[in-house]
């Protein structure tokens, strides 16, 4: 297997995707000529040509509608936001349009789009380029969502998106497109939507994460174990629809859990894992859920110092983890 | 078209009956803009071009051919409603045999949706053309600029059918656009623009006719505005005495399109007091049998209330 970064596991996966099924198309803002800002697209307009890759107007909503409308009528659209942040305009057609026209038309008609978007901070981008907007979409039945946080998962995740019957909103921690490297399966290689993964066996805590705050979750574990706390990281990986499951077995063998995420600390995933964890294991909770979030700040600020002063960072998710296996 | 014209006020009058009579909330048709959507779904080919209606256009799907039953049983919200199975309000229109794509309320919003299913036809090698309508209220929102200059820029098989009945709700068309007719806007997109008399099917199945020549013949996107007038409220909760007058309404109704179609009729020697009885009696056994079917149709069962959150 190839170690590849989180970037061009994307690219193959939207390559062999194009290859495989010429129901697909790929379109969004600079995705053709330039191949994407963050060059995931770059290639596939050379290979499949401007009537499947289309370089869009500027216009957050239409491209989302346009690929309602062509999943409708027999295609497999893959829109790209540019960024998260820009995504808002099109929340009416991500919601009130893809996620219903299943149950509105009674099971007539499905919408199998995925809408592509780098999103999250750490990157110096202030306000309009850090975003975390997964809390918006995983409250909303109809949808999927996932976030990778490994290039294997982002392979296998983006392929069974594409593959998916319903529309899928795949986030891309854009700080790890170029990060974040790992081995990656060759050819079809498929990850199913849905299960979490266990990405460190452990018995004292179990810390829940997903995207970037993975990995320094994972570099927080790998500190605190040197001082003797076993800590089990779970990867969501599908944020909608959840599994509760793994999250409740998990806790059922540790007894207390961590959250952590760098979106807004109210009602993000923190809120609805401690949720699932007061409803099915309660019993086997040896101390109160933690979160640990950005606070409730409108966005991450630009200057390197202010962002610093709020992103849960690997410092502050071992501490976190010392205070709740002493707890 | 007198026909469907005829059959379409028809059922849309005992829909009205039927909701004051308390048997259904909620109700919103086509009342008095027949002609214009008669005269655009007959210059269409069902089941082959893609439908991407508003919640105005009963006289365009039963002259595509979405049954007076269906109709009836979209109105009472029955499991059998192909429309929905009951789970959407009335009007919503969707209907695969048809290629009707389904729609929502906020208005707009399937704009763009037609810009995507033109794309989609094209890239499928398909020859059929993407029909797409709704108010001038909605040639006002974000989506209507991004869908109409999405398929100008790729010359997208579409045609954009402005039913402008002159409010939206109550807000009047002057309050709604500074320029004098919505087929100006094409203008902005380097697409062709048609301002047509909606009260006459002739000059709108004229127009929609060449726009899907147009569209075939790869030469892009028509926006056609048809001039019309709605005689009844919004829709059964709205009372329009608060924003029109009667006479304005009144002044209208001298163009209601179902006279003027049959006066025409009349002095081209084609129709006459028997055939008009005839075709009555006709439409009159359609609307008790679609009203009897429908309202006796088994409700949707509650327990499928879960499903088709996701493709099972
Ligand atoms: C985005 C949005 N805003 C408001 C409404 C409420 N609303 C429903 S119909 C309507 C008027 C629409 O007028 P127009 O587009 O001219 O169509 P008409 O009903 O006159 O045929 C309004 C404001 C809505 N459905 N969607």
């Amino acid at each position: 297997m190839a170690v590849k970064r989180m970037i061009e596991a994307i690219r193959e996966a939207l390559d062999e995707e194009m290859a495989r099924d010429p129901r697909v198309i790929v379109l969004g803002e600079d995705v053709g000529v330039k191949g994407g800002v963050f060059v995931a697209t770059r290639g596939l307009l050379e290979k499949y040509g401007q009537d499947r890759v289309i370089d869009t107007p500027l216009s957050e909503s239409g491209i989302v509608g346009v690929a309602v409308g062509a999943a409708m009528n027999g295609l497999r659209p893959v829109a790209e936001i540019q960024f998260a942040d820009f995504i808002h305009p099109a929340m009416d057609q991500i919601i009130n349009e893809a996620a219903r026209i299943r149950y509105r038309s009674n099971g007539a008609w499905g919408c199998p789009l995925v809408v592509r978007t780098p999103y999250g901070a750490g990157i110096r981008g202030g306000l309009y380029h850090s975003q975390s907007v997964e809390a918006f979409f995983a409250h909303v039945p109809g949808l999927k969502v996932v976030i990778p946080s490994t290039p294997a998962d982002a392979k296998g995740l983006l392929k069974a998106a594409i593959r998916d019957e319903d529309p899928v909103i795949f986030l891309e921690p854009k700080r790890g497109y170029r990060l974040i490297q790992g081995e990656v399966p060759e050819g079809d290689f498929v990850v199913p939507i849905g299960p979490a993964r266990v990405a460190k066996e452990g018995s004292h805590l179990t810390a829940v994460a997903y995207g970037m705050m993975l990995h320094l979750t994972m570099e927080a574990a790998a500190e605190v174990q040197q001082e003797g706390i076993s800590v089990e990281v779970i990867d969501l990986r599908t944020l909608a629809p959840l599994d509760r499951t793994a999250l409740v077995e998990s806790v059922k063998k540790t007894g207390r859990a961590l959250i952590v995420y760098e979106d807004n600390l109210t009602m993000g995933m923190g809120a609805e894992a401690a949720a699932v964890l007061a409803e099915e294991a309660l019993y086997h909770l040896d101390a109160p859920v933690r979160r640990l979030a950005l606070p409730d700040i409108p966005a991450t600020p630009f200057a390197g110092v202010l962002e610093d002063a709020v992103l849960p960072n690997a410092e502050r998710i071992a501490q976190a983890m010392r205070e709740l296996a002493r707890a | 078209m007198y026909r469907f014209m005829v059959l379409s006020r028809a059922l849309d009058e005992r829909m009205w009956i039927i909701q004051r009579q308390g048997k259904v909330p909620f109700v919103i048709t086509a009342h008095g803009q027949e002609a214009a959507q008669v005269g655009a779904a007959m210059a269409l080919r069902p089941g082959q071009d893609v439908i991407v209606p508003y919640y105005r256009d009963m006289a365009l799907m039963l002259t595509l051919g979405m049954t007076p039953r269906e109709l009836m049983l979209n109105v009472f919200s029955r499991a059998e409603d192909p429309n929905g199975g009951g789970r959407q309000m009335p009007a919503h229109f969707s209907l695969p045999r048809l290629r009707v794509l389904t729609g929502s309320s906020p208005v707009g919003t399937q704009i763009p949706h037609a810009a995507g299913a033109a794309l989609a036809s094209r890239l499928r090698g398909e020859d059929s053309v993407t029909f797409c309508s709704f108010g001038e209220g909605a040639t006002s929102t974000g989506d209507f600029h991004e869908g109409v200059n999405f398929a100008a820029v790729l010359k997208l098989p579409v045609i954009f059918f402005c039913e402008n009945n002159q409010y939206a709700i109550s807000v009047p068309v002057r309050r709604q656009m500074a320029v004098e007719s919505a087929a100006q806007r094409a203008a902005g997109y380097g697409i062709e623009g048609r301002s047509v008399d909606g009260q006459d099917p002739v000059p709108v199945y004229l127009a929609v006719s060449e726009a899907a020549e147009r569209a075939r013949a790869g030469r892009g996107p028509t926006l056609i505005e048809v001039r019309t007038y709605r005689f009844v409220p919004h829709t059964s909760d709205d009372d329009d005495r608060t924003y029109r007058t009667r006479s304005e309404v009144e002044e209208f109704r001298q163009k209601d399109p179902i006279p003027l179609m049959r006066r025409r009729l009349e002095e081209a020697g084609l129709w006459d007091e028997q055939r008009e009885k005839a075709l009555r009696d006709e439409v009159a056994a359609i609307v008790d049998d679609a009203a009897d079917y429908a309202e006796r149709a088994p409700r949707p069962d509650p327990a499928s209330v879960m499903r088709h959150v996701y493709a099972d």
